[in-house]
């Protein structure tokens, strides 16, 4: 392999590493304070990327604001299914919240393919964000710079928000104990609907990244990139949301390099994230940085 | 300052409360002692509402909270040290503390009741950043009470604060309560050590499987032959 396309899968790695980082932080944030997977977290991608979509080339709004308003409503939309279909379960046996997942998950994707078509759509990449970039021999998308610049400011402001302000100390406090914070009189219950915000808006923002990077929307896209980022937030321990970001980008770059290296292999691309996950959880039953404790029954 | 009227609790069919009525005088020490079991822990979930009450009215200043939400009664001015002391075992000391003062908006009145709480309790200085989950028995317990008062409440509510503490601490504890009541505080106390609590109470409640069976001045109560036979474990 020459330098130059060895320095392209370097960049396509980390790209698509900090898109899985990205979404796993909403799977480890959700799983960290109310104990669900929450399935439809997938889904909010697609509902962000045809909101964007959409934005700009129905109601021919500039990027900027098709963008604003995607990360706005899907962040309203993850606030509200947590309100509808978990909230009113709070106090249920966790798998019944677990279905209620599903649930929303099948809801959406289905909702998506009877409002949108099944058909796949290429997204428009606005030219003020994606432009080829030539150095040397290597040329390569805006997007390789952008995506990781956008990832890492949003990862610093997450980790900044979680440990320094008083709502992330809110958080981390009901993660452990709703009864106790609700006698330092914490409304769990709002914490918990800013839990949601967070990591939908990220949700929303690295839907769009994703299809700026891969262009195109479908209603199920949200189905693979879910899955592996899910993966990520396990690999990295559950519930640690610098756990998440450390498995989102190992992942992407496994994969990234499993093809490059072993192109034969291509085809096993999603199922590897599987092994990788498999020998990972070997090692660390609780993940990278998970409490690698056994859970009390 | 409290008063409690008829208050009865079901945990499913289990009937925990069966019509308990107690008054808490503000600037008193009020204890409730009784077996394992006796309803005194859920006597202080249902006041803030941490249990629903069944029946009964609960009244804090004159106004009848009853089945108000936890939050809100708590932003009254009423704090329960809970039963195990329930720290956020993955906050730090420091963050532990904020949170006591979750509710409150008053910078530099927060400043000021963390020094005081500090003052109380050297040992909590020392270790502000260190995750409370790593803090001794003793000092967790600390770390539940000064958490308590950060919330600057009015009434402090402690589930048996000296449980499985070694005697030196237990002094310490009762040491402490003291010094938050002579600092102005009204105080309702759950105790395994009975005789001490009674001793330092104005007035005590004995419980016994629901119901409030005796009552009378700490010091009264501490020299009763029936309490003496049945919880201070001296025939
Ligand atoms: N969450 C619960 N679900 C069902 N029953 C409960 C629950 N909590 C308490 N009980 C029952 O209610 C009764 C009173 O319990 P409570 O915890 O108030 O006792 P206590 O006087 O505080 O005892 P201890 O001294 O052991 O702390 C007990 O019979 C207990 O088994
Ligand atoms: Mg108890």
């Amino acid at each position: 392999m020459s330098p130059d396309i060895f320095l392209q899968n370097v960049a396509n790695s980390i790209t698509l590493g900090s898109l899985y980082a990205l979404i796993a932080i909403g799977y480890t944030m959700v799983y960290g304070i109310i104990r669900l997977i929450n399935f439809a977290h997938a889904d909010l991608l697609m509902v962000a990327a045809y909101i964007a979509f959409y934005g700009m080339l129905v109601f021919t709004l500039p990027w900027y604001i098709s963008f604003a308003i995607a990360i706005v409503l899907t962040t309203l939309l993850g606030v509200t299914i947590e309100r509808v279909a978990y909230r009113p379960l709070r106090s249920a046996p966790r798998i019944s919240v677990l279905i209620s997942a599903i649930g929303v998950s099948f809801l959406l994707q289905n909702l998506g393919i009877v409002a949108l078509g099944a058909r796949p759509k290429p997204f428009p990449r606005p030219d003020d964000l994606v432009w080829n970039i030539q150095l040397g021999n290597v040329s390569f998308l805006s997007l390789t710079i952008l995506i990781p610049v956008v990832t890492i400011i949003l990862l610093l402001m997450v980790t900044f928000m979680v440990k320094k302000t008083k709502m992330g100390i809110a958080m981390r406090a009901v993660s452990r104990d709703f009864e106790t914070s609700s006698l330092m009189a914490v409304n769990v219950n709002k914490v918990i609907g800013a839990t949601f915000a967070v990591g939908s808006a990220l949700a929303a923002i690295g839907g769009i990244m994703w299809s700026m990077q891969y262009p195109q929307v479908d209603p199920l896209m949200g189905l693979f990139p879910g899955l592996k980022c899910f993966i990520a937030a396990v690999m990295g321990g559950i519930g640690s949301i610098p756990g998440a970001m450390i498995g989102g980008f190992i992942l992407g770059i496994c994969e990234v390099m499993l093809v490059a290296f072993m192109p034969e292999l291509s085809g096993y691309r999603d199922a590897f994230a599987f092994v990788v996950l498999i020998l990972i959880l070997l090692f660390r039953p609780g993940g990278i940085l998970g409490e690698n404790v056994v859970e009390k029954v | 300052m409290l008063k409690i009227e008829e208050l009865q609790v079901f945990y499913g069919g289990i009937h925990a409360l069966k019509g308990v009525s107690l008054e808490v005088p503000k600037n008193k020490i009020i204890s409730l002692i009784g077996a394992n079991g006796a309803g005194k822990s859920t006597t202080l979930r249902a006041i803030c509402n941490q249990v629903p009450a069944a029946s009964g009215k609960i009244y804090f200043e004159g106004e009848d909270i009853t089945g108000k939400p936890t939050v809100d009664i708590i932003k009254k001015g009423i704090t329960l040290v809970p039963e195990g002391r329930r720290i956020f075992a993955n906050l730090t000391v420091m963050e532990n503390l904020q949170m006591g003062a979750y509710a409150r908006k008053d910078k530099p009145g927060i400043q000021k009741d963390l020094q005081k709480v500090f003052e109380l309790f050297p040992r909590l200085r020392e270790r502000e950043w260190q995750v409370a989950g790593t803090l001794s028995g003793g000092e967790q317990q600390m770390l539940a009470i000064g958490r308590a008062l950060m919330s600057r409440p009015r009434l402090i509510m402690m589930d048996e604060p000296s449980l499985g503490l070694a005697p030196l601490l237990v002094k310490e504890v009762f040491r402490i309560i003291m010094d938050i009541y002579k600092d102005g505080m009204t105080i309702l106390l759950i105790e395994q050590n009975a005789t001490a609590a009674l001793k330092i109470s104005d007035y005590g409640y004995v419980l016994e499987t629901g119901n409030i069976t005796l009552q009378g001045p700490g010091k009264e109560l501490a020299d009763n032959e029936e309490v003496k036979r049945a919880y201070l474990g001296k025939a």
